[in-house]
């Protein structure tokens, strides 16, 4: 080695081997292209949706209130696919749970912590097939929740019929299940805005600050050398499964206290919807990469979307173009972001 | 270095299958400390077969491993690691979109805080790392928060390989290290298996490379199809016996000579692969 190596290395002063916190640095990071994103329809919106109180408490909350439903199914949905998975039979998991929630408490009339009881249990299982038969046959999760979601959808529809001799069903909860899972509380904000805010903390610190999400980002960046490494690849991808399902199921108990009845409607739309914010929120298609904040702030954006068309002159329908244009553009951003990643020289800072 | 002290790690009749398929057959082998065995054998010989099954990642289908001369059975690469076996795999081992910092402690991640709220260490894991690779020689490396897909395939290998050298506590396990490295690199690999040596820790090394071999092996190991074809220490044979032996078995001699005659009837052409 060179003088000049060595006496770099061993000043008195060690050099700083992380990259400080600075301005430049926080727009190279990947969630700000989706905070961005955000902001931009944020405030389209607002121009055009300012006279018909966009702007107002009211008009917030019914963005964000849809944002809390997709939200906090989105961010499992997206630690699945930063490990390289994907689960589509959430779509059939939500309307199970409410179906759950208002069978057993609504017609059997159980205590509301039973019907809990019963539904994330429910949920922890189907959940747990998905990762089973996913790390058993090495079968594409998207193909093995494809076929969860029509067996799930399926059973739902005949359990319920079988059970009640309906299809819909009525529900009553006390009042503290109603305040903690389906009410409106100031500025017509809904008990599942508080689920979504936590998640998203819980999550971030999963994700970003505790190990277990360096063992996600590696068991999506290179499976066989996460083996290596020893992780516990199948496990984690188990876990991951049951977190996406229980999460869905949170999703439904909080709708169907919320409106106090339940169906056994299948709900494609929101697969798309979890899938977009998702991608939107910066999240690679091919795993390996992601961020908590970024699926927040792209779940924020499809609901200010798709809620906020109604308040502007516009067409509801022109809601969907804009979001398939989005999404484009959101693919091609995270695209070059991954070139930028791995084609960038190390070396700009050497001389 | 005697044949007296007690092997590290050691293989005992070990078979492994896959299935129907048998890729090692009855593998008996000893690594002592303080002692670097070359593993040598052609392509698809189960070199990387038998060190993934010494660093916990297969089970032996039969047979026994001994570590310290006591049974030892690993259910999985952390066991392994936990007991100071440290592994270089022949292919991977880094992740692209991850930073220097968290590619070099994965799986070991070092954390801050208490009870279950335990934090990734980030500034200590990146200091580590970056000093790890800057004494390997990889000197561009400042930021540990920088993505490793930015940085060469060399300078990936390198930062695996630091990591072995940074965990290996008592066996180190190089699966053909020196592929993809420069005659820089390659030369400080041979020189981190001497100082590993040194320092007392048993080296497995696999290479195809005959000068890397004689340049750091004092035991030799040669698989042919999944068994030990043979078995010996560096002063009981010739270099041109051990590239022989390299070269699965034919003298390399006439293979060159093959060559060379072959070329001489058909304009210069090296001749085409036999099946
Ligand atoms: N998981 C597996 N399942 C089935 N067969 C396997 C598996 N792993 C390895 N093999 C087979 O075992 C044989 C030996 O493979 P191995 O990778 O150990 O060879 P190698 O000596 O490391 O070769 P190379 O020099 O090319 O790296 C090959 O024929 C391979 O196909
Ligand atoms: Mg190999």
């Amino acid at each position: 080695m060179t003088m000049e190596t060595t006496s770099q290395t061993s000043g008195p002063s060690r050099p700083a081997t992380s990259t400080p916190f600075s301005v430049g640095a926080l727009f190279r990071r990947p969630e700000t292209g989706a905070f961005m994103g955000m902001v931009l329809v944020f405030a389209f919106f607002a121009y055009f949706g300012f006279d018909r109180n966009f702007l107002s408490p009211y008009g917030t909350s019914s963005w964000v209130n849809m944002a809390s439903t997709v939200g906090i199914i989105a961010i499992p949905i997206g630690f699945l696919m930063i490990a390289g998975e994907l689960d589509i039979s959430i779509g059939a998991m939500v309307p199970a749970a409410k179906m759950s929630m208002a069978i057993a408490v609504g017609y059997y009339g159980l205590p509301v912590g039973i019907g809990l009881l019963i539904t994330f249990g429910l949920a922890a299982f189907v959940g747990w097939v998905n990762g089973m038969l996913v790390t058993r046959t090495n079968v594409p999760s998207l193909i093995v929740t494809l076929a969860t979601l029509f067996a799930v959808s399926g059973l739902t529809l005949f359990l319920s019929l079988w059970l009640t001799d309906t299809t819909s069903q009525a529900l009553t909860s006390p009042a503290w299940a109603k305040a903690m899972f389906g009410d409106y509380h100031a500025w017509g904000f809904q008990s599942s805005v508080f689920w979504w805010l936590g998640m998203a903390a819980v999550l971030y610190y999963v994700l970003h600050l505790s190990p277990w999400g360096n063992w996600i980002f590696a068991l999506g960046g290179d499976k066989e050398s996460a083996r290596n490494a020893g992780i516990p690849i199948d496990k984690l991808k188990i876990a991951l499964f049951m977190l996406a399902a229980m999460a869905a199921a949170l999703s439904g108990t909080c709708e169907a206290i919320l409106s106090n009845s339940a169906t056994t409607t299948t709900n494609f739309a929101l697969i798309f919807n979890c899938i977009i914010a998702v991608v939107v929120g910066g999240v690679l298609l091919t795993g390996g990469f992601g961020t908590v904040a970024g699926v927040f702030f792209g779940t924020a954006t499809l609901a200010i979307v798709q809620q906020g068309i109604g308040y502007t002159p516009f067409d509801r329908n022109l809601s969907s173009l804009i979001i398939g244009v989005m999404l484009l553009i959101a693919v091609l951003m995270n695209d070059t972001f991954r070139n930028m990643a791995t084609s960038m020289s190390a070396s700009k800072k050497g001389k | 270095m005697t044949d007296t002290t007690a092997p590290v790690l050691e293989m005992k009749a070990v078979d492994k299958s896959f299935g129907p398929i048998d890729v090692l057959h009855e593998i008996t082998l000893k690594v002592r400390a303080g002692e670097v065995l070359c593993l040598l054998g052609d392509n698809g010989a189960g070199k990387s077969t038998l060190i993934k099954t010494l660093s916990g990642v297969h089970k032996p289908t039969r047979g026994e491993m001994l570590m310290d001369g006591k049974p030892v059975t690993f259910s999985g690469p952390k066991e392994a690691q936990a007991a100071g076996i440290a592994t270089v795999h022949q292919f991977g081992g880094t992740y692209p979109l991850m930073s220097v910092g968290r590619n070099f402690f994965i799986g070991q991640e070092p954390t801050k805080g208490w009870g279950p709220f335990k934090v990734f260490d980030r500034h200590k894991a990146n200091a580590i790392a970056v000093e790890a690779v800057q004494n390997f020689g990889i000197t561009r490396i400042t930021d540990g928060d920088r993505l490793c897909g930015g940085l060469s395939g060399g300078e990936r290998q390198s930062l695996a390989i630091a990591r072995a050298v940074h965990f290996g506590a008592r066996v180190l396990i190089l699966d053909e290290p020196t592929a993809a490295l420069g005659v820089k690199q390659a030369a400080h690999v041979l020189r981190i298996v001497g100082e590993a040596r040194r320092r007392g820790l048993a080296v497995i090394f696999i290479t195809h490379q005959v000068m890397h071999a004689m340049a750091v092996g004092d035991h030799f190991a040669v698989l042919i199809r999944g068994a030990i074809a043979a078995d010996f220490r560096r002063d009981e044979k010739s270099r041109e016996e051990i590239a022989d032996l390299m070269a699965g078995g034919e003298s390399m001699a006439d293979l060159e000579a093959s060559i060379d005659g072959y070329m001489d009837t058909h304009d210069g052409h090296a001749p085409p692969p036999t099946a």
